[in-house]
């Protein structure tokens, strides 16, 4: 028998959105929690990515580089931009033909608008915006099960949910959660080209324009310094001190949802649970009290520096090095040491 | 006439959530329950398009007796009639059996009176998981537009909308046939205030309680926690975590504060690279 582990590859008018590496990376991580199983019963287990576009044949290749033994490969002008209900549809088609064991979905707009309506099609379970994914045992059940972890409740119950009577077991993960596997140019593997015919009842609801977004060009997620405010900046004007401090490290800028919530920046700078999960190589936490809902979207960045007026804030909790004291002095004078020590080095 | 429908949802506030420590559990006790945010943007962008096509409103929820509240709330703002599906058989439903729940009913008030477009908020705070629309949308047949950030036009004669959604790299134009799904973000309505007429209906109005067997049954075997294939293994409080070293500028001044701090993130490889390539 063969245990499949499903990973769709996302992409965007041909270039692969990096979760999907991500995801590739995860889903090998779990087969090789099942060794023992497949040792035991000769089963074997494969990494299998599920890809629907128009003229994506290169995407199937990046797919393999990052670990994807075969790609599933529905190719067809139909697919050129992403739409819920054909996209539904394909994939269902594929999850009926090959019984997965396990599908993974990046938990992007995307792939959130599908992973929702793919489960209740093929009638499985879904945990959304898993923080923690691994193959173990569940009461007395056979085979190991996909344990996936999740915040609750703003991020103030961590839930670990299981689907044991459905198959596949679907999840999806937000970008940046999980590490970007090594990219190997010199994997290679099948791919099979499915045929799928789009009918034009899918179509009922087509786009008839993209206006791209200029701040889309922020890209927090992936960005190695964030200096993040928060309601301790007092007002929406202090995002101008926090720009100032992101552009003297080379960074930009983040927010806590309180910050978003009094309309003092815009949703696209929200890190945490229900904004951007973000890992960082420094994050620089500027009045922000650390609600887990924010803890939980940054806490995996490598160095965090927390600046706070309250000694006991819960940021302290997950921060790398804490500066207690009022932002609007420590900034300031940071900035100014921060440039003296370029200038001493110039 | 257009009809138009809005699946909401009565939610924990979230923001006033606290944990019990010993057993990981929320209390929800003294948590208030509030319509979910999001829904409550869609109601209001339904009940402007209600109003400006002389319309009909019509808002559904699944949950307890005390959701009635979140429905009154959607009558304030301009509904015109509410349906509360409530039963102890639905008591565990999880995402797939919620959407069959819904489904189910929306099909129903479609049977006796046609449904032009279903509006959800996109996602609920309490679970956050945005699924239960594009579910219910996706039993019913109806096309989707999530995130939707603006109408443009519904066109009753047309059979058609015009709908802008969001993604990560910017706007869709989104045409539709009807009927059709969206799901909402807030900027889809701003929250008016509500006007004396409907603030007097919604103090008189008593939603329709629907059970799991009227006015139509539901299949037993797709509902409740026997009817939903996730469960939940274990739960609790997230991990804590030792408090960081901390510099306190009261006690070591400015400067000399902000220059220990730096002389320490300095230390660390990652941060004096970062700090480094900036110079």
């Amino acid at each position: 028998m063969t245990r499949r582990f499903w990973v769709f590859i996302e992409q965007n008018r041909g270039v692969m959105h990096p979760v999907a590496s991500e995801l590739l990376g995860v889903a090998n991580r779990l087969v090789s929690e099942v060794a023992d199983e497949l040792e035991a019963s000769g089963d074997e287990a494969v990494v299998e990515g599920i890809l629907v576009g128009n003229d994506v044949d290169h995407v199937a290749q990046e797919a393999m580089m990052y670990g994807a033994e075969r790609v599933y490969q529905i190719d067809d002008p139909a697919f050129e931009h992403y739409l819920n209900r054909p996209y539904t549809e394909a994939l269902t088609f594929l999850v009926e033909k090959y019984k997965p064991e396990v599908f993974l979905i990046g938990a992007t707009t995307l792939g959130r608008d599908l992973a929702g309506a793919v489960a209740t099609s093929v009638k499985t379970g879904l945990t959304a915006d898993c923080t923690k994914l691994e193959m173990g045992p569940f009461r007395k059940i056979e085979k190991k099960l996909l344990l996936a972890t999740r915040p609750a409740f703003g991020g103030n119950v961590i839930a670990t949910i299981v689907c044991k009577d459905h198959l596949p077991q679907m999840a999806t993960v937000r970008p940046r959660v999980f590490e970007t596997p090594e990219r190997n140019p010199k994997a290679a593997g099948e791919v099979l080209k499915e045929d799928f015919k789009v009918t034009p009842e899918m179509m009922a609801a087509n786009m008839v324009e993209f206006i791209a977004d200029q701040k889309a060009s922020l890209n927090l997620e992936y960005a190695e310094v964030i200096v993040s405010g928060g309601k301790g900046l007092g007002n929406p004007q202090g995002f101008e001190l926090i720009k100032e401090l992101a552009d003297e490290l080379g960074g930009v800028v983040g927010s806590s949802r309180a910050a978003v919530d009094g309309g003092w920046i815009d949703y696209e700078h929200q890190v945490g649970q229900t904004g951007k999960h973000v890992r960082p190589k420094l994050y620089v936490a500027c009045g922000i009290s650390g609600a887990i809902q924010h803890k939980v979207g940054m806490q995996d960045s490598d160095y965090i520096l927390a600046i706070n007026t309250d000694p006991n804030a819960p940021i302290f909790e997950v921060s790398t090095l804490g500066v207690v004291g009022d932002l609007y002095e420590v900034i300031p004078e940071m900035i100014k040491q921060l440039r003296a020590q370029k200038g001493a080095s110039a | 006439m257009i009809h138009l429908l809005v699946s909401v949802k009565q939610v924990p506030d979230t923001t006033n959530i606290r944990i019990d420590p010993e057993t990981g559990s929320m209390i929800r006790k003294g948590v208030p329950a509030i319509l979910n945010p999001y829904d409550a943007h869609a109601v209001a962008a339904a009940a402007e398009w209600k109003k400006k096509l002389n319309g009909k409103l019509t808002v559904v929820t699944m949950g307890p007796p005390a959701a009635e509240e979140a429905l009154q709330e959607c009558i304030e703002m301009g509904a015109d009639r509410a349906v509360l599906i409530s039963d102890r058989k639905f008591a565990g439903s999880d995402t797939l059996a919620t959407s069959y729940v819904l489904a189910e009913a929306i099909r129903k008030i479609d049977e006796d009176d046609h449904v032009d477009l279903v509006f959800f908020g996109k996602q609920a705070i309490d679970g956050d998981t945005a699924q239960v629309g594009p579910g219910v949308a996706i039993r019913l047949g109806l096309p989707l537009v999530t995130y939707a950030v603006e109408i443009k036009d519904i066109n009753a004669d047309e059979c058609s909308a015009t709908i802008i959604r969001k993604t990560e790299s910017g706007k869709e134009i989104i045409k539709t046939s009807l009927p059709a799904a969206l799901t909402a973000e807030k900027s889809i309505a701003e929250i008016p205030y509500a006007a004396l007429p409907d603030l007097i209906t919604s103090l008189k109005y008593k939603p329709e309680v629907w059970s799991a067997d009227e006015p139509f049954a539901y299949d037993e075997a797709q509902i409740g926690l026997g009817g939903s294939p996730t469960m939940v293994a274990k739960s609790g409080s997230p991990e804590a975590h030792e408090p960081a070293e901390t510099i306190i500028v009261e006690e070591q001044g400015l400067s000399g504060a902000v220059e220990a701090a730096l002389g320490k993130m300095l230390s660390n490889t990652t941060v004096a690279a970062i700090v480094e390539e900036q110079k």
